[in-house]
């Protein structure tokens, strides 16, 4: 008797336990509900600072659309996102932990500036055919230090990808206050605004990155769904011991694989610069490369979900600019209020793949 | 020697905030979290740490307020990846993405309730925040300013730093903190209250960090509100936790090393070594990423990260 009641005491009120794969129309559920409640969240924050949640949602989705010009920089700030989502896909799909996507950003931007700055008289679709391709190299190269290291000395990934970031950030400045200084500029440290031969061309009001970020989704949806090398990719994520039991060259798919993710970034920094930028600044990447950390994982790798995600994250940063002038609210709000959408989103992850199981009452049987 | 003497103490009140951030992302990565939130920890504790500075005028209490509430912040990611065990590098930069936000927002917020447009501490507390004055001791002549010169921060942050090394390496707890870090499951089965400890630590880690982001708003601008006063310092923290290979005494130095890297550009005539500024801006980062990979070559186990920093516990997968 005493004994069992010993037992009852120690079960904890509530404990967490694995459950079968929730069905995908389940799971789009619960993740609709999160995101709702992460909604009313936010309301509540902007109701404690006194405006009408209502009132300033409806702002910040019409601030979005309002006009074709509005709607134009969603899409703006939509196709570095989304590309750069992409890019750490293929890296998080191998368990890799690739925080480095700003820096990789950077270092496409950097190589494809080059081009853009000292070859501007080459013909203007093999210019942009060049940077491109620099942009890819640069990025991929960044890439691929992250890799070697680790492949090679278990070196931590995710604080050197960090460090990296930091390393290409400061190369840029050191390009604008040193070789790369616009002389233009007087005593202003800048680097000069690209000629109109190195910028990147326009369709419907939009530098085609759009176009290009479109061609990506469907390349890595198919690259990670339905090539060897995907598989590759998913199996070492899964294992490296069963990888290479099935005769996989591990390092070799590593290093592949940081080199395509660090290259769509580049692609990502090389349209930003050329793009929309139309110079190179240290904002290139502007924190991009971490949203799309935030991007990728909400979607779950899905790259379909990316693009959807990625549009709704850049309604929200477009909108709340609107904020500003319509409310005198500041555009950091747009920050707070993707921070609390996010916590909810992630809390609710665990409902996904886990329940909670209460104790009974009167204790366990 | 005057100018040794300059760059000295210059290091040490630029390396204080990262000291602060540091110390409390040790404790964070000791008990298995990578917490890549310090900067938005930091931010937090900024905002919190001057505007009830600002509202009190009570130094106590500005520091208080900074503690608690980004410990409060660091609960929200304390329960997204212990209890509902989300990933924690996700968790951790929309940590930073919030935190930077919510401390510029409230900024702008207060900037525009107050009346002429800018925000300064008031009299009191910029009193209490002078830098100390011994009577003997800080008059003697090298080592009065070398030693007993500085604001009151910078005597905080060393004894924390102190206080948490001994707590890591000197006690039972401490060595329970460690365990967790390294193998969650042995730590368990071993009788350690794994969600509990790591609660608690998270907590006083992202606290500890808090202070910091204080540092940054209620000192380096000598009291005056700007926006994005942690500005990167929160990165450069996390960096320093690997460059003092994970101990808090370490730290001390480390953190030294770094602001001495922040503030050299100034001192260091071009005509005697012709880097340009960004070359020491990038020295953290560069010399940070070299540790790293030596950390990782050298195979130490003294030395390195946690086994199980990164990954999250869950115990019926043990």
């Amino acid at each position: 008797m005493s004994n069992q009641a010993v037992q009852s005491s120690k079960e904890p009120f509530a404990r967490i336990v694995k459950k079968a794969e929730m069905s995908g129309k389940n799971v789009i559920l619960l993740r609709l509900m999160a995101f709702i409640l992460a909604i009313i969240a936010g309301g509540i924050f902007i109701l404690f600072i006194g405006e009408n949640p209502f009132k300033v949602y409806a702002t910040i989705v019409a601030g979005a659309f309002r006009s074709a010009l509005a709607f134009q920089g969603t899409v703006k700030i939509m196709v570095p996102l989304l590309i750069t989502s992409l890019g750490v896909t293929l890296a998080f799909k191998m368990k890799f932990w690739n925080i480095g996507a700003e820096g990789q950003i950077i270092m496409g931007a950097i190589f494809a500036s080059y081009f853009a700055l000292f070859h501007d008289t080459l013909n203007h679709t093999l210019l942009i055919f060049i940077m491109f391709i620099a942009g890819i190299i640069g990025g991929g190269l960044w890439g691929l230090i992250p890799a070697f290291f680790k492949s090679k000395f278990d070196t931590n990934e995710t604080l050197f990808t960090l460090m990296l970031n930091y390393i290409a950030l400061h190369v840029v400045s050191y390009l604008r206050d040193g070789p790369w200084m616009d002389p233009a500029s007087q005593g202003y440290s800048k680097i000069a605004t690209f000629s109109k031969n190195a910028m990147l061309d326009r369709v419907f009001g939009v530098h085609i990155g759009w176009i290009v970020a479109i061609i990506l989704t469907i390349v890595v949806f198919i690259y990670l769904k339905y090539t060897k090398q995907g598989y590759e990719i998913s199996v070492v994520g899964e294992s490296h011991e069963t990888a290479r039991y099935a005769g996989m060259n591990v390092r070799r798919i590593t290093l592949r694989t940081m080199f395509l993710s660090g290259a769509i970034c580049g692609i990502a920094g090389m349209i930003q610069a050329t793009g929309s930028d139309k110079t190179l600044t240290t904002a290139v990447a502007g924190g991009v490369g971490f949203t799309a950390i935030i991007v990728a994982w909400l979607a779950q790798l899905n790259p379909f979900m990316i693009f959807v995600i990625s549009f709704l994250f850049s309604i929200l940063e477009k909108g709340s600019s609107v904020l500003q002038s319509s409310y005198g609210i500041s555009t950091d709000c747009a920050d707070v209020l993707q921070g609390i959408i996010l916590f909810f989103v992630l809390g609710c992850e665990l409902f996904v793949r886990y329940k909670f199981v209460f104790r009974k009452k009167g204790g366990s049987k | 020697m005057d100018m040794f003497l300059n760059i000295f103490v210059a290091a040490v009140l630029a390396g204080t905030p990262l000291l602060f951030g540091t110390v409390g992302e040790i404790i964070n990565e000791k008990v298995g979290h990578l917490n890549l939130g310090v900067e938005g920890m930091m931010s937090i504790g900024a905002c919190a740490g001057f505007m009830v500075g600002y509202m009190t005028d009570n130094f106590v209490l500005a520091l208080i307020a900074s503690f608690v509430a980004a410990a409060l912040s660091s609960l929200i990611y304390a329960v997204l990846t212990v209890t509902f065990m989300a990933n924690q590098n996700v968790t951790g930069l929309t940590l930073t993405i919030f935190g930077v936000g919510l401390s510029n927002f409230v900024g702008i917020y207060m900037l525009s309730k107050s009346e002429n447009g800018t925000l300064k501490l008031p009299a009191n507390i910029t009193e209490q925040m002078r830098d100390i004055h011994i009577p003997v001791l800080s008059d003697l002549p090298v080592v009065g300013k070398l030693l007993f010169s500085y604001n009151p921060f910078v005597y905080i942050g060393i004894i924390i730093a102190v206080i948490v090394g001994f707590y890591l390496y000197r006690t039972r707890i401490g060595l329970n903190v460690r365990a967790i870090g390294e193998n969650p499951a042995a730590a368990d089965a071993g009788g350690i209250k794994v969600a509990k400890l790591k609660y608690i630590n998270l907590l006083i880690g992202g606290g500890i960090c808090g202070i910091g982001g204080a540092y940054c708003s209620m000192i380096i601008n000598g009291g005056v509100w700007i926006n994005n006063n942690v500005g990167g310092l929160g990165w450069i923290a996390v960096a320093l936790v690997i460059f003092a290979s994970w101990k808090p005494t370490h730290a001390i130095g480390g953190s030294f090393i770094f602001g001495a890297l922040r503030v050299l550009k100034y001192y260091i005539p071009k005509s005697v070594f012709p880097f340009p500024n960004a070359f020491y801006d990038m020295l953290p980062f560069l010399i940070t990423a070299i540790v790293l990979v030596i950390a990782s070559i050298r195979q130490s186990k003294e030395n390195n990260i946690p086994k199980s920093c990164g990954v999250n516990y869950f115990r019926e997968e043990r």
